[in-house]
């Protein structure tokens, strides 16, 4: 019998529980979604011309492996200016394609084998395959509603081994939308200053949407927290830019040299095209993010209300642009909710299973879109319950 | 006064009491007070829907007029501003620095109608030194809408992490 071609990690590694609903759902007609994880905003326009313009400039070579130095650059500025972070272009900045290629170096550049990670879920999908494929073994951190899906303290402390290797936090959160406030951070901080050789891996790209009226709060910035934290930051949700794949990571400098050298073998160096237009993004595209900020709050307002009236319980999510409603009272699972909302009403709603077990009673709604599809989704949600 | 309401009713004035009360974090009640103060102060003039004429058999011209003229003491430019745009087919008077005093948008049916507007109405005023007439050919922003965007199908996947 052959051998076959693919390794036992990756045979074993479950596909991803949306994967497996988006086929279903690109098989029909007439769906309306709340699935997506990216703004239904397009790219600035300003950010889309000076990307033209550098073609016609015809800057399409190669750029240093770590990034441009004037996105380094811009980027180091950005993240003092809006994070009070300080970090140098030069040896703590890697500019990487997507913050998906910089989970998955940074995962590669610390882990040995049989290291363990803290994953707070539930969370996006890669966290947990990525640190397999880097040889290494997730642990997992629930959270639960009546917490609003943050990390507590006594939770991490309770999974700390010798071999806990580093931490992946994602606030504000996807799936959930919560957020971590000073207050919520200081504690787990406090968990960790006791186990300084945890790194804390911290995938902060819903930064900037942030709706607790005060701003996003880094954990890099918590007192102790600088020297052993990964900042993962990117342009695609708050400048619209996903299709760009354009990441970033700042942190100690030992490990960007880590990570720069495993990105100069696999990807050499993010698109050219995409970084020149980060720039601009950077420099010029603040009042642009504002202005998304502020749609997807009234949206998410209305959103939560609409469940509440039609008698979904959903915690109030503070970032991002997902709701976390609780369907527990329908009897269903979030597996069964959302495949019969599917095929009954033609509305496609992501199972909270697909970002952990403890999404288990719960589904992933997306406020990423215009305000009658909103309505729209809800007047069909609402007639699901109904019956 | 309300800058935030103004600006979500601004884009879009179809938006229920209620809703603008949920998306601005306020109670109904204050909405629609605000509302109704802001309509008596001649805050809000108005509500109006953005048509592209150009898709409808509706003939229709538009034109932009420069309007040179001589103020008169004591009223300025608004005097003869107001002998302009009290003509129901005037649709906008803009006072302009620069080379030319007033902008004068008008619309008409045919371009003979405009024709006999300028030179019947405008022209002979008093204090109208002079015009220039300019045809709107082709309208392709207005309001901060794009008239011939097309509509945009959304090209996300339908399910995405």
């Amino acid at each position: 019998m052959s051998r076959g071609f693919v390794t036992d990690k990756v045979k074993d590694l479950p596909a991803s529980g949306i994967r497996k609903f988006f086929d279903v759902a690109a098989e029909m007609d007439d769906i309306i979604s709340l699935g997506v994880g990216e703004p239904d905003f397009f790219t600035p326009w300003n950010v889309r011309e000076e990307a033209i313009y550098s073609l016609e400039r015809r800057r399409t070579a190669y750029t240093s492996n770590a990034g441009h130095p004037a996105l380094r650059e811009a980027i180091c500025h950005y993240m003092y200016e809006r994070y009070n972070l300080r970090y140098t272009a030069r040896d703590q900045t890697i500019v990487t394609v997507g913050v998906s290629e910089a989970i998955d170096i940074a995962l590669r550049a610390v882990l040995n084998p049989g290291d363990e990670v803290l994953i707070i879920e539930p969370c996006y999908v890669s966290y947990r395959a990525c640190v397999i494929l880097a040889g290494g073994i997730p642990v997992t951190v629930p959270t639960n509603e009546e917490n609003n899906f943050r990390v507590q303290a006594e939770d991490v402390r309770s999974r700390i081994t010798p071999r806990t290797k580093a931490i992946m936090l994602c606030y504000p959160n996807n799936p959930t939308g919560a957020v971590m406030e000073h207050d919520d951070l200081e504690k787990v901080c406090a968990v960790l200053r006791e186990h300084e050789d945890i790194l804390v891996i911290s995938d902060e790209v819903y930064a900037e949407l942030t709706y607790t009226g005060n701003a996003h709060i880094s954990i890099a910035s918590m007192p102790g927290m600088y020297e052993r934290t990964l900042v993962l930051n990117g342009f695609s949700k708050a400048f619209a830019m996903t299709g760009w794949r354009l990441g970033y990571a700042c942190g100690p400098s030992e490990l960007i040299a880590g990570m720069v050298k495993i990105h100069q073998y696999v990807i050499m160096c993010a698109p050219t095209t995409a970084q020149l237009a980060g720039v601009e993004a950077l420099q010029n595209g603040l009042d642009g993010v504002l202005k998304m900020r502020d749609e997807y709050d009234g949206r998410r307002r209305y959103m939560i209300e609409s469940f509440r009236e039609i008698g979904i319980s959903c915690f109030e999510p503070l970032g991002a642009f997902y709701l976390f409603p609780s369907i527990k009272n329908t009897g269903l699972t979030s597996e069964d909710f959302c495949t019969r909302m599917l095929f009954e009403r033609k509305l496609a709603v992501v199972p909270g299973t697909a970002f952990g077990d403890c999404g288990e009673g719960f589904i992933r709604c997306s406020y990423a879109y215009s305000f009658d599809e909103l309505k729209e989704a809800v007047s069909r949600i609402k007639s699901f319950i109904a019956n | 006064m309300d800058i935030n309401l103004l600006n979500k009713l601004e884009r879009n004035a179809k938006l229920t009491t209620k809703e603008l009360a949920v998306f601005l974090n306020q109670n109904e009640q204050y909405v629609a007070d605000t509302i109704t103060d802001m309509e008596r102060e001649g805050v809000i003039c108005g509500y109006h829907t953005l048509i592209n004429w150009e898709k409808t058999n509706k003939e229709c011209v538009s034109a932009l007029i420069e309007v040179k003229v001589t103020p008169v003491r004591g009223q300025g430019f608004d005097k003869i501003a107001e002998r302009i745009y009290r003509f129901d087919e005037v649709q906008a008077v803009y006072l302009m620095s620069g080379g030319y005093d007033l902008t004068v948008i008008i619309e008409g049916k045919t371009m003979k109608d405009i024709a006999i507007f300028v030179t019947s109405k405008l022209a002979p005023l008093e204090s109208v030194l002079s015009t220039a007439t300019h045809f709107v050919l082709k309208k392709y922003k207005d309001h901060g809408e794009i008239l011939h965007d097309g509509k945009h199908e959304d090209e996300r996947m339908i399910v995405s992490p």
